[in-house]
């Protein structure tokens, strides 16, 4: 047994409990113990996907004293080392460059809780991450929705409070349908592990017994998880929410909320249900028309936004669009597209965010088109992000954006003739759409306009956005190693 | 020397960049209508009508616009209500007749052959109390076999009062109502010495809390456990408070006592329930052994993890309670 096999239990315990001191240690000390603190899990979760690569083994790792159906159990393989290593740069670089931005939007007195709040969210995504429990799934599903919540609500005035207050009905909604969903497949399978529902479960389907409670199981969980993530007709909380809540919390929510639990319900597909029966029970072709119709009406969406900000959230449902679509197709080089487009999306839509943010912050505070004109000559380091941003999500090639259109592309032609035409089709317009709101706002930044020198410019933000460009170039050049780790992820997983 | 078109603004070029600037661009311009200017217009209708029925017509036109106008906020809104109503109510009964169907399929409770009696049951109730020390196998479950279950739990209540602190904690410098403003308008709420309720409630207040610390303590050994205790003795605190007012909880129970204890139970909970965790996982030798079954002092972890929960839910609800009332402790 290696030390390292430890690691996830540290880095979940080591983030609750962080999460609690920070609660009641003055502002500074917080902050520097959540950033530290963020950095040694980091470098945990490195440590993670180092070990689970270099030997080319997963490991389930036993939490407590009690074997696994009887006690809980946490599992890493490279895939979850790669979301853990990759949620927890996104989520330290987020904190760092929105810190300058807490002080405005956030009372002195409470921007200790916003740290706290941000490190009980990471514990929670971790343990969505790692853990190999259904149950605990949940219980980590309720801390993420809490703390995303007060995520959005610290910044305290009407709009963002009202925001949170969607965030919460429709989270808490989809929430209950998760739990209908397991408490359902528990009564059938007896079981909260993975692992042995997926024994039990590949048992009742080939005794062909429970055929209608597994078809209402899979749709709950489905639904259930496509609400939390803002699938498209469960898209009305997420502009709001990523559009009036403090950049460092638009970039947490948008980058690793919303992909923690397309990560769950990966997990479910694979390790809980199995592929197979999912794949009979035709759940893929509803993901499938869903995804395209989200891609589609996310981007008419923000072509008519006037705000920004709003635009690229509702670009978020677009992106949210493809990933289920690649979910949809129905062969694992679809979720290898869906699960490289979770990591180049995120990486992408984190830094589009705080470099909105950056931009607004020198065309007094708006975020309108209108107001933006010039902006990327104030500000030229968030300039430049935002475009390294927009060509990603567009799709330029040397960009993330290209890789994982292509991957969607070639995972598409090998299907049947329907769903490969309307995948190619969707792929085509919505790029296009895509390229119109995008270029017209880089454009926009980009044209002459009266010249002001940035004046609120803080080191820690602009090496944050450093790190975001590279964090984006990085898959847009290395995609190969990315794409590599994913499949051999992916094959440890069935 | 080149012209400037006389139509140049409308060219599809400049309507680009006006686009891209995010210039307004008129209705009429953009469906390609030539617009009048409001001289012509009048003259072109004078050629053809009487001014008379040119009045009428107008004042026509004018009623139909303004019920265009209106129709969303009168009739609109209303049939969208309905619409809105009805459709909800149809999603409802499809979904619960939809799921009473799905109930129905599942397998029957209580049947020996339901799929939950198997090996993971069958262990915690033969050697449930044997392992864990605890005669209540409920708190031996929560506590011991699946610990990290309840270790998350118990931080989703920590969480949620930090959320109902961030959103109704009022600090001094804030922009709305102030801390003083907050402080005399709960005056109101203040108990103007009520005898009845004061005389009840010097007699109930020990018994309900002394009752939780009974829960709380006798966790592993019958019913209840820390969420249960913690939920009555937040109760007694929060009578205590309804019948003699803060002056008299601030004596024992501040902001700072709420964080401190919060603070304490679940590090407590946390750095133990670790160490628990480590020593298993790793098949080391723990220093925590079960105990006899049915003593006070024993189940390993449970007691003291009980004790920690409990504090952690009676702190929680009172603060609710003080928080809502006044937006502090």
């Amino acid at each position: 047994m290696n030390f390292i096999w430890n690691f996830p239990l540290f880095s979940v315990v080591s983030c609750l409990f962080c999460g609690v001191i920070c609660s009641v240690l003055p502002r500074r000390a917080a902050k520097t113990l959540c950033w530290s603190l963020v950095s040694i899990v980091t470098l945990m979760s490195a440590g993670v996907l180092y070990f689970t690569a270099s030997t080319g083994e997963s490991f389930t790792y036993m939490m407590g004293h009690y074997p696994a159906p009887w006690g809980n159990e946490v599992r890493a393989g490279i895939l979850e080392g790669a979301m853990a290593l990759f949620f927890c740069v996104v989520m330290l670089l987020s904190l760092v460059a929105g810190a300058k931005y807490l002080d405005k939007d956030v009372e002195e007195s409470k921007q200790n809780l916003y740290y706290s709040l941000s490190n009980l969210m990471l514990s929670s995504l971790l343990a969505l991450v790692y853990t190999n429990d259904i149950f605990t799934a949940y219980v980590f599903v309720e801390i993420n929705t809490i703390a995303a919540c007060g995520l959005i609500m610290i910044k305290g005035n009407g709009r963002s409070l009202l925001a949170s207050a969607k965030y919460m009905i429709m989270s808490l909604l989809g929430s209950g349908m998760l739990l209908l969903g397991i408490t359902m497949l528990y009564d059938v399978t007896g079981h909260l592990l993975m692992t042995s529902i997926h024994e039990e479960v590949q048992n009742i389907v080939s005794s062909g017994s429970y055929s209608e409670p597994m078809t209402v199981i899979i749709a709950l969980m489905c639904v259930g998880l496509a609400i939390k993530s803002a699938l498209y007709p469960f898209h009305s909380w997420l502009p709001d929410a990523y559009g009036y809540s403090t950049p460092s919390s638009s970039a947490i929510l948008s980058s690793l909320v919303s992909k923690a639990y397309i990560f769950l319900l990966l997990k479910i597909f694979f390790r809980v249900i199995g592929w197979e029966v999912i794949l009979d029970n035709k759940i893929t072709d509803i993901l499938f028309v869903f995804g395209i119709i989200g891609m589609m009406m996310g981007s008419i969406s923000a072509i008519m936004q006037k705000d920004i900000k709003k635009m690229v959230a509702y670009s978020s449902v677009a992106q949210i669009g493809y990933i289920y679509m690649g979910f949809g197709l129905g062969t694992l080089e679809g979720v290898i597209a869906s699960i490289f487009h979770i990591f180049m999306h995120a990486s992408a839509k984190s830094m589009l965010f705080i470099s909105l943010a950056e931009l607004g912050e020198v065309s007094r505070g708006k975020t309108l088109l209108t107001k933006l004109k010039g902006a990327g000559y104030r500000n030229k380091l968030a300039g430049v992000a935002f475009t390294t941003g927009a060509f990603s999500m567009i799709g330029i090639p040397l960009f993330g954006g290209f890789i994982s259109k292509i991957l969607f592309a070639s995972a598409a032609v090998d299907m049947n003739s329907t769903k490969m035409v309307v995948t190619l089709v969707a792929l085509a317009v919505s790029t296009l759409l895509n390229a119109w709101y995008f270029f017209r706002a880089v454009i926009r930044i980009y044209t002459p306009h009266r010249k002001e020198k940035d004046k609120y410019f803080s080191i820690s933000t602009a090496a944050a956005m450093v790190a975001f460009i590279a964090l984006n170039v990085f898959f847009g050049i290395f995609s190969d190693i990315v794409i590599e780790g994913i499949q051999t992820g992916l094959a440890m997983f069935l | 020397m080149s012209r400037i078109r006389e139509d140049y603004e409308r060219t599809p070029w400049r309507r680009l960049v006006h686009f891209i600037n995010g210039d307004e661009e008129s209705v009429a311009e953009r469906a390609g209508y030539e617009v009048e200017t409001e001289e012509e217009s009048v003259r072109i209708h004078d050629d053809f009508f009487h001014e008379v029925e040119w009045n009428k017509r107008k004042e026509e036109a004018d009623t139909l616009i303004s019920q265009y106008e209106e129709w969303p906020e009168t009739k609109g809104l209303k049939y969208f209500q309905k619409i809105y109503r009805l459709m909800s109510a149809l999603i409802c009964v499809t979904i619960i007749v939809l799921l009473l169907m799905t109930v129905a399929e599942l397998p029957t409770l209580g049947e020996a052959a339901h799929p939950i009696n198997n090996e993971v049951s069958g262990r915690y109730i033969e050697k449930g109390m044997e392992e864990t020390g605890a005669v209540n196998i409920v708190a031996g479950m929560i506590l011991d076999y699946r610990a990290f279950d309840t270790l998350g739990e118990s931080h989703v209540l920590f969480i949620a009062s930090c959320c109902v602190l961030i959103l109704l904690r009022i600090d001094s410098k804030g922009k709305g109502s102030t801390k003083e403003e907050a402080e005399e308008n709960d005056r109101i709420y203040e108990p103007k010495n009520d005898a009845i309720l004061q005389y009840v409630a010097r007699y109930l207040v020990p018994i309900i809390i002394l009752f939780g610390i009974y829960v709380v303590f006798n966790g592993h050994i019958s019913p209840g456990g820390g969420f249960s205790g913690g939920a009555i003795i937040g109760a007694g605190l929060i009578l205590y408070l309804n019948a003699y007012g803060f002056k008299k909880t601030e004596r024992f129970f501040t902001a700072k006592t709420f964080s401190t204890i919060s603070v304490i139970a679940l590090g407590f909970y946390a750095l133990s329930k670790t160490y628990s965790f480590f020593t298993g996982a790793n098949h080391l030798h723990s220093i925590i052994s079960p105990g006899t079954p049915g003593n006070l002092l024993s189940a390993g972890l449970i007691l003291p993890l009980n004790i920690c929960v409990g504090m952690v839910v009676a702190c929680t609800m009172y603060s609710f309670y003080a928080l809502f009332r006044k937006g502090g402790m």
